[in-house]
């Protein structure tokens, strides 16, 4: 499993926008990850193969069902590779910081 | 189990299934990656098993439901520490070693046939990272830091 795979299966938006439909709801069939989409079903199949390869999304058969489940461990392995334990507080520090400027409570 | 909640993660680690199996049914490991915690039991089939903090505390529980080393490993799972997620009875987590040449594609399942299982939301969020550093310690022989320890304030 390659980080290469990893980060060339994030960088398309389609690709993104299903991660983001499966992180609200996981475990759909093809069928449901098309819904409302402005993709053909060939194109979703195309975008789920190479997020599989990716090992971004990993699928299982339910009966005659196969459904789709969003797996974050890559991306978690990458976070932990470049986002050392200092930085993590230091970021923390700031999303907080942005958060409470960007917030109604200041406004 | 069909309408309930479930998450499926999986990690391909350059190991043995042997070794993996080591590393996920002796306490004095999974205190390296698990946050610090113990994870305990005999793992016959249909012993009880215990997860629990450093300091003693029993924050998840349950029976091995099927066990096949090194391949498979089936666990009912209750949760025991935060009152909102204890109401759930019918959880459960499988843990799947496949060997694929050179590596172990691991495969951790946790499911719940309880729609909205606050406990299923619970334990999802810690399994990546937790599984992200047991691969860590298994390929370079450390851990993440952060998951050697319990986290503060919790």
């Amino acid at each position: 499993m390659s980080m290469d795979a990893v980060f060339r299966a994030l960088a398309d938006e389609s690709r993104r926008t299903l991660l983001d439909r499966l992180h609200a709801r996981n475990g759909q069939t093809l069928s449901e990850m098309c819904e409302g989409l402005d993709m053909t079903r060939q194109a979703v199949t195309k975008h789920l193969t190479i997020l599989e390869e990716a090992n971004l999304v990993v699928t299982q058969k339910r009966g005659r069902e196969k459904l789709h489940y969003l797996n974050p461990v890559p991306i978690n392995e990458i976070a932990e590779r470049w986002i050392g334990k200092y930085e993590r507080g230091r970021l923390r520090a700031l999303a907080e910081l942005k958060k409470q400027l960007e917030g109604k409570d200041n406004g | 189990m069909g309408n309930g909640d479930r998450f499926v993660y999986v990690t391909f680690i350059r190991t043995t299934p042997e070794k993996l199996w080591y590393a996920l049914t002796k306490p004095e490991f999974t205190r390296k990656y698990w946050f610090g915690s113990s994870l305990d039991s005999t793992w016959g089939p249909g012993a009880s098993w215990q997860l629990k903090t450093p300091d003693g505390g029993l924050t998840d529980s349950g029976k091995v439901v099927e066990i096949d080393r090194p391949r498979r490993l089936v666990l009912s799972w209750k949760h025991e520490r935060f009152p909102e997620m204890r109401d759930d009875e019918n959880a459960s987590a499988t843990f799947e070693l496949e060997p694929q040449g050179d590596v172990v594609k691991f495969t951790v399942t946790h499911e719940s046939d309880k729609k909205d299982s606050k406990l299923i939301k619970g334990v999802s969020g810690g399994w990546p990272i937790i599984l992200a550093s047991l691969k860590s310690l298994l390929e370079t022989g450390d851990s993440i830091e952060r998951t050697r320890s319990f986290p503060k304030g919790i």
